[in-house]
C-alpha cells in the first residue's frame, strides 16, 4: 500500500496498465513530455517511449477520432481531454462513432477506448473549466460513464475501464485531485495523505464497473451522490445529525440499481445530489429510477440538490456549487415530511 | 480614407442550372501522359503543381500513355473492367429493388466506378479502408460476395449487420472495409488513427481514408490532415470530387480558388489530382501513394476528379438542381467506356466479349439477388429478430438492457 493523491493513483493506474499490456497507448494535449496540466501522465513518456505516450494537436475531435481508429485497429487507447468543458467538438466521434461501432458493425469492429476528463468545479475555473457534462454521455447508448471519488477507486476503476471491451467516459472530479473536499471552501482540505481512501494498493487491481459503494450506512434517508458531492453529503449529514446512508454511485452507467433500491426500500427517503445543472441532469434519471422501482416504499417526495440551471459562474462559484448548507436544509425538510 | 460602401456577401453559383446549356470550357484538362511521375520521396514543395493538374493515362484514342502507365497487366485490366461492370449492374438492380420496395434506401456509383475498383487493387488484402457510402467498388474488387451485400441491403435474417444499419452501410474487417458511419467525414480522422496504430505497432499495413468534396468542409478533414502530417501516418487520403454534394455544387465547399488537393499544401502533404474516370490513372496514383505510406514517407492527399452521373441517393432527384445534359457533357467521359476502348485498342477485348461479359455478369448478379431475396427483403421473408436489437450495444448486456428486453417481450 502507498499513500497517494488521486492524481498519483491515476498516474499509477496508467503505469500498471502500460506495463501489463503494450496495446495501451496514452495521448492528449500536453500529456506527453510535460505529463498533463494536472500531471496525471507525468513520467509515462520517459518510461514507455514517445510512441506510447505522446502530445497531440489541440483538436478534441482529432484526439477522439484517432482513438477510435486505433481502437478499431486493436490498440487500447487511453486519451485525455484536458478539461471536460473541451469535449464538445468531439461529441460526434464519441456519440456516433465510438459508442456505435460494435453495434453497427455487429461486432466486426469494436472500440475499447477510455476518454478521461477532469470534471467539475470548485477551483475558480469559470465556465470553461468547471462543467459536469455526465448527462451528455449517460444519454448515449453504447457508452459507460464512470466518476471516482477517491484515489483507491480512481486506480481500480481506471484499470477496469482500460480493460473494458467498450468505450468508457472517465470523469475525474478535479476538486478531489489533491484531497477530499466537503464544500467548506473557507476551511483547509484534508490531504489524501491523511485519508484512509488515499491508501492505495500497489500493483494491479481493478474495481468492477457498475457497482456503487456505500460510504456511510444509515437508516433514515438515502443520499445518491458521486464525485465531489460524496464529501459534501458527508459534511451535511454530520452537521444534520441524520442517520443517512450515503451511496457513492462510482459508475453512472451501467447504474447499480440493486444497491440503490435496497437502500431506498430500507430508508424510505431519497436525496439526489449532483454538481451539474438540474434540468435534464443525471439526477432526473436517478429520481425516475427510484420512483419506478421504490414508489410504494417512499415516505417523502424524492428531493434533488444540484447546481443551478445557469452557466457555471466565476465569482459566484460558491453560490452555485451545492454545499453542505443546501444539503442540510433539504435533509431537514425531508425528515419533517 | 476608409471606404464606407455597404458590404455584400458572395455566394458561389455553379456554371449550369436546369435549363442551362452545360459548359465545361473553364475546366482545364491536361493531356494524358502530360504530368510527370515523381519519385515517391519527392519533396512536397517540388511537386506543388500536381495539386493543380490532373494525372491522366488514357487518351482520347484509348491509348495508355506517359509515365503513370504500365502499372497493370492486360489481364488485370480485363478484371478491372469486369469489376466496374459488376458494380454498375449491381447498382442498377438494387436501385430497381429499392423502387420495388424491397429496401428503404440505396446509393449508386454511376460514373464513379473506376475510383474504388482501381484503388483496391493497389492495396494489399490486409490494408484498411475507411470508406464513405460510395465506395462499394472496394468490396466488389476485394472479392466480397454479392449475396452478402444484398443481404445487408435487404436487412434480412442473413444480413451480416443484423438489420441494424441503413442499407449499403457495409462493414467487413476481413475485406479491409471499415464500418460505414453515415455521419460524413468522421472516418477520415479514424483512418489516420488506424494508420498511426499500425505505425505504433511496427506493422506493415496501411490505411486509406475516403471523403467527398462536400465533406472536406467538415472539421474532421482538417483534423485528419493535421494528425497525418504531424505523425507522418501511413495513410492515403482520398477526396472523391464528384462535383455535387446532394444539390450543392463543389464550389460551396471549395470556395472560389484553388483545388481540393491544394488544401494539402498547408500541411506539407504531397497532394495530387487524378482523372477519376481513368482506371489506369487511379491505380497508378494509388500505387504511388501506398508505396509512399509503406516506405514510411507518410500521407498522400489525392483528389479524384469525377462526376456523379446519378442522383445522390434513391431519395434524390438531381433534375431539380442541375441540367439533365450535364452528365453527358462531362469532359472526362465514362470510366467503363474508356477502359473498354483501351482494351479493344490493345487487342485484349472485343464488342462480342463485352456483350458476353455483360450477360454473364448480369446472370451472376441475378443469381445472387435471387438467393438474397429467397431469404428475405425489408419487411418480408426472414427478418432479423427484434430480440437481437438489444444485443451488441456492449459486449456484455448491462442490467438495464436486460430489463428493457424483457419489457419489450423478448
Amino acid at each position: 500500500m502507498t499513500q497517494m493523491t488521486m492524481i498519483e493513483a491515476i498516474r499509477d493506474a496508467h503505469d500498471v496498465a502500460m506495463g501489463r499490456d503494450e496495446r495501451v497507448v496514452v495521448f492528449g494535449e500536453d500529456v506527453g513530455y510535460f505529463g498533463g496540466v494536472f500531471r496525471c501522465t507525468a513520467g509515462l513518456q520517459t518510461k514507455y517511449g514517445k510512441t506510447r505516450c505522446f502530445d497531440t494537436p489541440i483538436s478534441e475531435l482529432g484526439i477522439v477520432g484517432a482513438g477510435v481508429g486505433m481502437a478499431a485497429y486493436g490498440l487500447h487507447p487511453v486519451i485525455e481531454i484536458q478539461f471536460a468543458d473541451y469535449v464538445y467538438p468531439a461529441i460526434d466521434q464519441i456519440a456516433s462513432e465510438a459508442a456505435r461501432l460494435r453495434y453497427r458493425s455487429a461486432g466486426d469492429f469494436t472500440c475499447p477506448l477510455v476518454i478521461r476528463m477532469p470534471t467539475g468545479g470548485g477551483i475558480f475555473g469559470g465556465q470553461t473549466h468547471s462543467q459536469s457534462p455526465e448527462a451528455f454521455f449517460t444519454h448515449v447508448a453504447g457508452l459507460k460513464t464512470v466518476m471516482p471519488s477517491n484515489p483507491q477507486d480512481a486506480k481500480g476503476l481506471l484499470l477496469a475501464a482500460i480493460e473494458d471491451p467498450d468505450p468508457v467516459i472517465f470523469l475525474e472530479p478535479k476538486r478531489l485531485y489533491n484531497g477530499p473536499f466537503d464544500g467548506h471552501h473557507e476551511k483547509p482540505i484534508v490531504p489524501w495523505k491523511k485519508h484512509e481512501l488515499g491508501d492505495v494498493k500497489d500493483g494491479y487491481y481493478s474495481t468492477e464497473l457498475g457497482k456503487a459503494a456505500i460510504r456511510r450506512a444509515g437508516d433514515d434517508v438515502t443520499i445518491l451522490a458521486y464525485g465531489t458531492m460524496v464529501y459534501v453529503a458527508e459534511a451535511a449529514v454530520e452537521e444534520a445529525g441524520v442517520d443517512a446512508e450515503i451511496i457513492d454511485l462510482r459508475t453512472l452507467l451501467p447504474l447499480d440499481l440493486d444497491t440503490i433500491q435496497e437502500s431506498v426500500k430500507k430508508t424510505g427517503r431519497c436525496l439526489v445530489l449532483h454538481e451539474a445543472t438540474k434540468t435534464s441532469g443525471f439526477g432526473a434519471e436517478l429520481m425516475s429510477q427510484v420512483q419506478e422501482s421504490c414508489f410504494y416504499h417512499l415516505e417523502a417526495p424524492i428531493v434533488r440538490v444540484t447546481g443551478w440551471d445557469t452557466p457555471y459562474p466565476h465569482a459566484q462559484e460558491w453560490d452555485y456549487f451545492p454545499g453542505p448548507g443546501r444539503v442540510l436544509d433539504a435533509l431537514h425538510q425531508m425528515m419533517e415530511s | 480614407m476608409t471606404t464606407t460602401l455597404p458590404l455584400s456577401l458572395s455566394v458561389p453559383e455553379p456554371g449550369c442550372r436546369p435549363g442551362d446549356e452545360p459548359d465545361f470550357s473553364d475546366f482545364v484538362i491536361p493531356k494524358a501522359g502530360e504530368v510527370e511521375r515523381p519519385p515517391i520521396d519527392a519533396d512536397p514543395n517540388d511537386i506543388r503543381d500536381m495539386a493543380f493538374s490532373i494525372i491522366r493515362v488514357l487518351n482520347a484514342k484509348g491509348e495508355a500513355v506517359g509515365p503513370w502507365s504500365g502499372t497493370l497487366s492486360s489481364e488485370e485490366l480485363v478484371v478491372g473492367l469486369q469489376h466496374m461492370m459488376t458494380l454498375r449492374i449491381f447498382d442498377a438492380r438494387m436501385m430497381n429493388a429499392q423502387r420495388q420496395g424491397k429496401t428503404s434506401f440505396y446509393i449508386q456509383h454511376l460514373g464513379e466506378e473506376a475510383i474504388a475498383c482501381a484503388f483496391r487493387k493497389a492495396l494489399r488484402d490486409d490494408d484498411m479502408n475507411f470508406p464513405t457510402y460510395r465506395q462499394a467498388g472496394l468490396l466488389i474488387a476485394g472479392g466480397y460476395p454479392l449475396t452478402e451485400m444484398m443481404n445487408q441491403i435487404y436487412s434480412n435474417s442473413q444480413d451480416p449487420l443484423h438489420g441494424r444499419q441503413l442499407p449499403i452501410m457495409y462493414s467487413s474487417k476481413e475485406h479491409g472495409f471499415f464500418s460505414i458511419s453515415g455521419n460524413l467525414g468522421t472516418q477520415f480522422m479514424q483512418a489516420v488513427g488506424w494508420a498511426m496504430a499500425s505505425a505504433i505497432s511496427g506493422d506493415t499495413r496501411i490505411a486509406a481514408g475516403w471523403i467527398g468534396d462536400g465533406s472536406t468542409a467538415e472539421s474532421d478533414f482538417h483534423a485528419a490532415l493535421v494528425f497525418a502530417s504531424t505523425y507522418k501516418a501511413p495513410v492515403a487520403l482520398n477526396i472523391v470530387n464528384n462535383q455535387w454534394a446532394i444539390s450543392t455544387f463543389q464550389g460551396i465547399a471549395r470556395g472560389g480558388v484553388g483545388t481540393f488537393a491544394a488544401r494539402g499544401h498547408g500541411f506539407g502533404i504531397p497532394s495530387v489530382r487524378v482523372d477519376g474516370n481513368d482506371y489506369l490513372a487511379v491505380h497508378a496514383v494509388a500505387q504511388w501513394a501506398s508505396e509512399r505510406a509503406r516506405a514510411g514517407l507518410g500521407p498522400t492527399l489525392i483528389e479524384h476528379v469525377t462526376y456523379r452521373a446519378g442522383g445522390h441517393s434513391s431519395s434524390d432527384d438531381p433534375s431539380a438542381y442541375r441540367a439533365k445534359e450535364e452528365g453527358a457533357a462531362w469532359p472526362l467521359g465514362d470510366p467503363i467506356d474508356r477502359l473498354k476502348k483501351h482494351l479493344i485498342a490493345i487487342g485484349e477485348w472485343t464488342e462480342e466479349k463485352h456483350t458476353a461479359a455483360q450477360e454473364e455478369i448480369t446472370e451472376a448478379v441475378i443469381t445472387a439477388q435471387k438467393e438474397a431475396e429467397s431469404i428475405g427483403t425489408l419487411g418480408a421473408g426472414k427478418m432479423p429478430s427484434p430480440r437481437d436489437m438489444f444485443e451488441g450495444v456492449y459486449e456484455t448486456m448491462p442490467p438495464h438492457l436486460v430489463r428493457q428486453r424483457q419489457e419489450a417481450g423478448y
